[in-house]
């Protein structure tokens, strides 16, 4: 949600001293019809929704009075844009114009800085203004650093042909603009149309700002509870997604909803990423064998196998999937068994009851191969995965095999898991380390010692892990939740190692869509 | 011999006590990179691996002199400090691992960079590596991987994408295409070295006979791509593939900085630009390397 909703963006620009509308927000009609009241009457009444022509959509309304203002938001409240409800109308004074503007702040890859772009007609989009009256259209970029200068702002009108009082008063809000834009660090900030009154006012009618999604970490101020740049209101389970990526710093998680309502049988695919250049062709490839993935998501930038199953266990909390596909790059830099073993965790707690198709090819493939490979036969599904010499195309193509001839397994549940009789625990960054000493004592194996990436455990003289370090240096980072501490063990020892690793809200949700 | 860095490159790495810091100083010194020394605030007088560490970039030059690049492993929110102060210090190249950087932060880098005539790549970038000389970043991951993925030869690499960097090289290298110099050029919008900037490079450097780009949806690179080549400036064969032929509009993908906005950037605006400047474009991924080896041999 880094795009503010109309009434924010005006509220910002109204403390910075751009003169906007009187008017009030309303989420019901009756809300609707006092504020119309409260501005005398005639108002328009305006749905916050992220869509451009919201007039053509039926999204604004001009009303004489309080009533017909309630009956507007009643109309435009019962309305969605792109499948998500509008929930929010702006009731606002409505003004007499006499001349229609566009006044924008956008970020210029080419030159690398801001750059303030105007136009002597507004309403439309900018776009069409540029293509049909290119002579209506000034840019110009500033310095990152000085903001836009008075002078220049009123160059840039000279330029499209505005003259006298309004050229200046036009100037100080696009020098205001720039300053709005750099305070709030926005990608972009625009104004459309920004009108001269007859009086010779001049007022923003609406506000467009998108701010950096990198940047919210420093924005409380705008209250911002999810930083990505999504077409619609988080949903609940990217919320729930943006929790985990924003309290855990180590590599990148990011998941967005493609589509929400869908059923078994629909060819809908949870697709797991690595690297947007690699998820991007892997979802190409899907397209190609007539699937539509349910969601987007990436964990890159070597995450943690944590993360990496947090991600999973999000994926397939979208009820309805008829199969799991991950691909990155094919030739990934990051150690691939550290999202091998975070895979498996989640697969077999959920248990997966779908195929999957894994691309987990770079360094260490093949162990991580064998790790993934190692959990099908549990499972009771086809679980293959490939390393960097299987094209993602085969891969796809491979997942269209295993669709056809499939059929789902008895439904499973999850016994369960008993509570360990001679428990041995510590904290990790993000979770709970448990070892039942009394499982751990007869295991031949002792896998956890050996398999721990970071090389934390050691056994006493009886033969039981536990740390070498402190607990606190575990719980501060040196525990990595590589997870070999309870996959491995699962795998290879007497399972008497596990790792809790909570995802806030995300029991509620699945109780909500009947998965739990 | 190569773009960007090569064996007499002279190296730093800010960050180099932190956990990513660590190990990629680790992978840089044996792929054979000229590591110098490295630099965290308050910890000036340690070592790592053997590479001593300095408080302030600035002490690194008196003790050691000038440095050619900087790897920078920092924390997003302390990158524009960090990179700042290797600008401020004089060094040539600055790369900027860095993911999620915020945008602001590089415009002020860039303006930094421009007012001292230096370089800096990224943010968000796995970095540069050329084959069998150095690496700067983390492409590659380990020593041994870069040096089995990664044979040598005369095809320039530029890749928007980082994973694919290493894919597109480990390709052409099995496809019997070796490689000069493999660049990420970072994911974000805003970078510091673009793919016309690292085109222009590739173009000037003897050792690169043809370049294959990986590209992406949204904003303009590839098409400043297409303008130098249609304006004679590069001559050099160009072999491209545009990822996100099937992302919706409107939607960013993650850190690959890939959004269209209001028909700019489409995949269609970028291939019917670099075919109509000369450039072969593939249209699946799977007939990149074939392309690229028909460069090479014709």
């Amino acid at each position: 949600m880094a795009r503010l909703p109309e009434f924010q963006g005006k509220r910002i620009l109204a403390a910075a001293g751009i003169a906007v509308p009187r008017g009030e927000v309303a989420r019901t009609p009756a809300e609707a019809q006092a504020a119309a009241e409260r501005l005398g009457g005639a108002a328009v009444v305006k749905g916050q929704a992220w869509t451009t022509s919201r007039a053509g959509q039926g999204l604004i309304r001009f009303v004489a009075t309080p009533e017909e203002s309630a009956a507007a938001a009643a109309a435009i409240l019962g309305l969605s844009v792109r499948s998500f409800p509008v929930t929010e109308v702006l009731v606002e004074e409505r003004l007499a114009i006499a001349t229609e503007h566009y006044a924008g702040i956008i970020l210029d890859d080419r030159r690398g800085c801001p750059v303030a772009l105007v136009s002597s007609r507004g309403g439309s989009g900018i776009e069409e203004i540029a293509r049909a009256h290119p002579e209506s259209v000034a840019e110009l970029p500033f310095d990152v650093v000085e903001g836009l200068a008075d002078h220049a702002a009123r160059e840039l009108w000279r330029r499209v042909g505005v003259r006298g009082q309004a050229q200046q008063r036009l100037a100080a809000a696009v020098v205001r603009l720039a300053e709005v834009a750099r305070r709030v660090e926005a990608r972009a900030a625009e104004v459309n149309p920004l009108v001269v009154t007859p009086e010779g006012r001049v007022v923003a009618l609406d506000c467009r700002i998108t701010v950096d999604d990198a940047a919210v970490f420093r924005h409380a101020e705008l209250g911002i509870d999810v930083a990505r740049e999504l077409d619609h209101p988080p949903t609940r389970l990217e919320r729930i997604a943006w929790e985990v990526e924003r309290d855990d710093y180590r590599g990148t998680f990011y998941f967005l909803q493609m589509r929400e309502q869908f059923a078994r049988g629909d060819r809908v695919v949870a697709f797991h990423g690595a690297g947007g250049g690699g998820s991007m062709m892997a979802m190409d490839a899907l397209q190609q064998q007539g699937f539509s993935v349910a969601n987007f998501c990436d964990t890159s930038g070597n995450p943690p196998a944590s993360k990496v199953y947090r991600a999973a266990r999000i994926l397939l909390s979208q009820p309805g999937v008829d199969a799991y596909f991950g691909s990155g790059s094919g030739v990934a830099s990051q150690e691939q068994f550290h999202s091998a073993r975070g895979l498996v965790k989640a697969f077999l707690e959920e248990p997966l009851a779908v195929p999957a198709v894994v691309r987990l090819g770079g360094n260490g493939e093949e162990k991580a191969i064998e790790i993934l490979q190692g959990c099908a036969a549990e499972l009771g599904v086809p679980v293959e995965c490939y390393g960097k010499d299987t094209p993602v195309d085969t891969c796809t193509a491979r997942l269209a095999e295993l669709l056809a001839g499939f059929e789902p397994p008895p439904a499973q549940t999850r016994p369960p898991r008993p509570a360990p009789a001679r428990p041995y625990a510590f904290r990790s960054p993000t979770g709970d380390i448990t070892y039942d000493h009394a499982v751990c004592a007869s295991c031949a194996s002792k896998a956890c010692v050996a398999a721990c990436v970071p090389q934390i455990l050691m056994l006493t003289d009886d033969g039981l892990p536990v740390l070498k370090v402190t607990v606190e240096e575990a719980a501060r980072g040196r525990c990595t939740e590589c997870l070999a501490c309870e996959v491995d063990c699962h795998a290879h020892g007497d399972g008497g190692g596990r790792v809790d690793l909570p995802v806030a809200g995300l029991d509620d949700y699945r109780r909500s869509r009947g998965m739990e | 011999m190569a773009i960007l860095v090569d064996g007499t490159t002279r190296v730093l790495v800010q960050g180099i006590t932190g956990r990513e810091g660590r190990a990629r100083a680790a992978l840089m010194r044996e792929y054979g990179t000229r590591l110098i020394a490295g630099c965290t605030p308050g910890r000036g007088g340690e070592t790592v691996d053997g590479v001593p560490v300095y408080d302030t970039v600035a002490e690194a030059v008196e003790v050691h002199g000038g440095f050619d690049a900087s790897v920078v492993y920092v924390p997003a929110p302390l990158v524009k400090d960090a990179a700042l102060e290797s600008i401020a210090a004089g060094v040539g190249l600055t790369v900027l691992v860095g993911d999620r950087v915020p945008v602001w932060d590089v415009m002020a880098i860039a303006r930094a960079a421009r007012s001292a005539g230096v370089d800096f790549i990224g943010p968000n970038t796995l970095g540069v590596l050329s084959v069998g000389e150095g690496v700067l970043g983390m492409i590659g991951g380990r020593a041994e991987s870069a040096r089995a993925w990664f044979k040598p030869g005369t095809m320039g690499v530029a890749s928007r994408s980082g994973g694919m960097t290493s894919s597109t090289g480990y390709y052409l290298s099995r496809a019997g295409v070796g490689l000069s110099t493999l660049v990420h050029v970072g994911g974000d919008s805003i970078i510091g070295l673009p793919m016309p900037e690292v085109v222009t490079r590739f173009q000037a450097d003897p050792d690169t006979e043809a370049i294959v780009l990986f590209g992406e949806i949204g904003g303009s690179q590839e098409e400043r791509v297409a303008e130098l080549l249609a304006s004679g400036a590069v001559t050099k064969p160009v072999v491209a593939y545009i990822g996100g032929r099937a992302a919706t509009s409107g939607v960013r993908f993650s850190h690959a900085g890939a959004i269209v906005e209001g028909g700019r950037g489409t995949h269609e605006g970028k291939v019917a630009a670099l075919r109509a400047a000369g450039a072969v474009v593939v249209d699946t991924f799977a007939e990149l390397p074939a392309a690229a080896a028909r460069l090479v041999r014709s």
